[in-house]
């Protein structure tokens, strides 16, 4: 692999005079499963959005595969293989679980046909198989704005799954979800998207998840990188724990 | 030269300070309420008709023709004071935390309504009375003549535009509107009493509205049609503005007076379509307006 | 649930079917109502999107003065009118279209409303090329390119009506269980999401503009030819509004809706146009009334039955 999958090239970005990114350097490599962690107010979550096209950065850049995506409009980055999950799950609240599944599985295979139903071929199947993945098969029929905090969120991430995408960028995954559930969900999460290779940049607060499931962490803090590597490492040093942890 | 431009200016100015009153209204309640109101431009109507009507009494009951001001403020006045809190309280209010096709649905409604009422209610046909005007005559300036009552008008606009500025800025009641304009979750949540915040903007809103009517009566009467009209053109001022934006509609209002006038001198048959035209050149360049922004959803 | 439907529709048609025998005094006024359920259908498209434009009777007079200049170019066979009656709507409402997709809720329905009053305007005052307030007269046209005289031309134009109106249902019907049509709906539910879906909110919506400019051109050719001659008021905004209330009206039921709204709203319209000359205030009532009384509001009728399309 000459280069790697995201690259994020001296990224700045200020609101209202404060600077909320100050010069991110920083590269997730195919595969990898990669933990941004930090105080709040850090710039992380803003980092995703400059990195999905929510955002345009006030200098710098953000390559996927070589290409820089930096101008780049949100549909357009999703098409070349950025998925994005939310803190706050965007999803179709008036439409059912499964015909949210099936409209982000048809934007995927083309969304421009109008005379086959939403629900043609295959798509059924494998929409209840994609659900099934994540224990949501049962509410396929409920209304999305029928489901619990944690069920809302696997749905927003099921979503994004949909679009088979090369990097899946999610934002706090595991809060809203119990934390017995907490762990489940990682777990067949995890291995969703290993089996699926699809690589991984994880906005996350709880440090046992993290630790568990990252191959490597970076520790936000200020809008800058304060430490990154294996969690073994990270969860060593002393200013992380002081900092991020609080101990 | 001269002889052109200020006729040109005096007419732009007067044309700017009509349409402004009724833009400005209704570019304060969707601020405020965030309701883009279909029907304020049958305010103006209604406004200009009462306004006509109160006139007409005024000079058939024999009463000094100098009073036919005093009708024209009063029957703002009153318009405001009868339709303001009753449209408000009862449609607007329930409209509030709807959907947004309700809301238009709601108050297109409520146009169609009061655009039929009036033609119940004053008929088919126009009404003119020019008192106000002809009273104040006219002054000359070597060739050029113009209207005393075109001066009035754009002096009024001045006003109303630094008296709602001022409003807002000093007196209590306008610093509570500015708290609801710029966070409204916030000002519910600290308790201010939204509900009288909403009825006293929109009120203010439908005065600005039945004013403008009133103060066009002695120059071009009342006429059915003249709601619609009204509306569209109004939208479109505020539309270029910005919406929510008092000084913006002040400047748009200006920008299109000075684009009809011109039209009317040199390509009559654009005068109608002037302001759209202007409207739609802004919105390809700004597309919220000249002051207007976006509002971004927070993820 | 079903069959009933289907029985239901099938006693529909009997009964159109037999009107032009039993009851022709009806055949005109339902030749209209077929031709105003075709615009509102297109305002129910856009309403999918949680979309109301207040003026789509620019489109439909468009699709009327486009016959009426046609006719007078010597241009006569009705099929070749409604063709390019039609198409001459649909390429105004990609022009249009191309500007107002940009905006949403009450812009998008005022700049609507805006542009529909320049094009009345226009119409209304451009004396020389359109006749101005006095209209323009239509020549009955050949059907098949067998000359016809107006009384026969007019069974003929009703019976076509019928037939497109269930093929445009029909094919309106699928449009909305499409991928398609779901993302139309999308784009109210949650347009954010569908844009992070690599979806073109902008170009879902123009089609589905261009679609309704279409549907409205499909009613302006029907009724202009009708009724035989075009006047501006085809464009005023009372007509927009007729249009609107036939759309909310008709919300439950799916494509048929809006036509069944028509046939509804234009019976009553026929039968107290002796009553009351205010029917701008009815129209505004019943508005209001429809959208207070329902349920869950207007969210309930147009949007989806809560019922999943699997």
């Amino acid at each position: 692999m000459s280069h790697p999958l995201l690259e994020a090239k001296d990224l700045r970005i200020a609101f209202y005079g404060v600077t909320a990114v100050d010069g991110i350097t920083f590269q997730i490599n195919e595969g990898e499963f990669v933990a941004i962690i930090g105080p709040n107010g850090s710039g992380k979550t803003t980092f995703l959005n400059l990195c999905s096209g929510y955002l345009k950065p006030d200098s710098g850049e953000v390559c996927l595969d070589g290409i820089s995506i930096t101008a780049m409009a949100p549909r357009s980055i999703a098409h070349r293989g950025i998925a994005r999950a939310f803190q706050i799950p965007q999803l179709f609240l008036d439409q059912t679980v499964l015909d949210n599944l099936l409209i982000a599985m048809a934007a995927k295979q083309g969304i421009w046909s109008w005379f086959e139903s939403l629900g043609a071929g295959r798509r059924r199947e494998e929409a209840m198989e994609l659900l099934a993945l994540v224990g949501l098969q049962d509410q396929a029929g409920q209304f999305a704005d029928a489901l619990p905090e944690g069920k809302r969120k696997l749905l927003d991430i099921v979503l994004a799954l949909a679009l088979k995408p090369r990097l899946i960028l999610l934002d706090e995954p595991t809060s809203g979800v119990s934390s017995i559930e907490r762990f489940a969900l990682m777990e067949t999460l995890m291995k969703a998207l290993r089996q699926a290779k699809v690589t991984a940049l994880f906005v996350e607060h709880d440090m046992e998840v993290v630790q568990r499931y990252s191959d490597r962490v970076a520790v936000w803090d200020a809008g800058r990188v304060l430490v990154q590597g294996p969690p073994s490492e990270v969860f060593k040093n002393a200013e992380v724990l002081h900092k991020v942890v609080g101990v | 030269m001269l002889g052109l431009i200020i006729p040109l200016l005096v007419d732009s100015l007067t044309s700017a300070a009509l349409i402004f009153f009724v833009a400005v209204g209704l570019t304060l309640v969707f601020s405020v309420l965030r309701v883009l109101n279909v029907a304020h431009g049958s305010f103006y109507s209604i406004g200009a008709y009462v306004a006509a009507s109160l006139c007409l009494w005024v000079i058939s009951a024999g009463l000094s023709p100098w009073l036919t001001f005093v009708a024209l403020l009063a029957s703002a006045v009153i318009l405001a004071a009868l339709l303001g809190p009753l449209v408000q309280s009862t449609l607007i209010q329930w409209t509030l935390g709807k959907s947004e096709a309700v809301q238009i649905l709601a108050t297109f409604g409520l146009f169609l309504i009061l655009e039929d009422l009036q033609r119940i209610v004053f008929g088919v046909s126009s009404i003119a009375e020019d008192t106000p005007m002809t009273l104040l005559g006219v002054t000359s300036i070597g060739s050029v003549t113009y209207l005393n009552y075109q001066i009035l008008l754009i002096i009024a606009a001045i006003i109303v535009v630094f008296g709602l500025r001022m409003m807002l800025v000093k007196t209590r009641i306008g610093k509570l509107l500015s708290a609801v304009v710029f966070d409204r979750e916030m000002a519910l949540s600290v308790g201010i009493n939204t509900k009288r915040l909403f009825t006293f903007a929109f009120t203010l809103g439908v005065f600005l509205a039945a004013l403008g009517g009133a103060l066009a009566v002695p120059t071009s009467g009342a006429a059915p049609g003249l709601g619609a009209e009204t509306i569209v053109l109004a939208f479109a001022v505020a539309a270029i503005g910005g919406l929510g934006q008092i000084e913006g509609a002040a400047l748009a209002a200006v920008i299109v007076g000075l684009a009809r006038v011109v039209a009317i001198y040199f390509a009559p048959q654009l005068e109608a379509v002037a302001p759209y035209i202007v409207m739609l050149v802004v919105l390809l360049i700004r597309p919220y307006g000249l002051f207007g922004n976006d509002q971004a959803r927070r993820i | 649930m079903r069959p009933i439907i289907s029985v239901l529709s099938a006693l529909v048609l009997v009964v159109l079917a037999v009107v032009p025998f039993a009851a022709p005094w009806l055949q005109f006024v339902l030749t209209l109502a077929m031709a105003n359920g075709m615009v509102a259908l297109g305002v129910a498209i856009l309403l999918r999107a949680g979309l109301i434009s207040i003026g789509h009777a620019m489109f439909f007079a468009i699709g009327a003065y486009c016959i009426a200049f046609l006719s007078r170019l010597g241009i006569n066979e009705f099929l070749v009118l409604l063709v390019l009656g039609t198409m001459g709507s649909a390429i105004a409402g990609l022009i249009v279209g191309a500007f107002v997709v940009r905006y949403r809720a009450i812009f998008f329905a005022m700049l609507n409303l805006a542009i529909s009053m320049v094009v009345y305007s226009l119409i209304a005052k451009m004396y020389s090329v359109t006749g101005g307030t006095d209209g323009m007269a239509l020549q009955t046209p050949t059907f098949l390119w067998i000359p016809l005289e107006k009384p026969g031309f007019d069974h003929v134009l009703y019976y076509f009506s019928v037939a497109l109106m269930i093929v445009l249902g029909y094919l309106v019907q699928r449009y909305w269980k499409s991928p398609l049509g779901y993302a139309l709906s999308a784009i109210e539910g949650n347009e954010l999401r569908l844009e992070y879906l690599g979806v073109s909110a902008r170009s879902v919506l123009l089609a589905a503009y261009v679609v309704s400019a279409a549907l409205s051109g499909f009613g302006g050719v029907i009724a202009g030819s009708a009724i035989g001659h075009v006047l501006p008021d085809f464009g005023y905004w009372i007509t927009s509004a007729q249009f609107v209330l036939i759309a909310v009206l008709g919300g439950i039921g799916g494509a048929a809706g809006p036509f069944i709204g028509s046939f509804f709203l234009e019976l009553l319209h026929s039968a107290s146009v002796n009553l009351t000359d205010a029917w701008n205030l009815i129209t505004g009532v019943a508005l209001i009334v429809v959208i207070v009384f329902l349920p869950s509001g207007l969210y309930g009728l147009i949007r989806k039955r809560r019922r999943s399309a699997s």
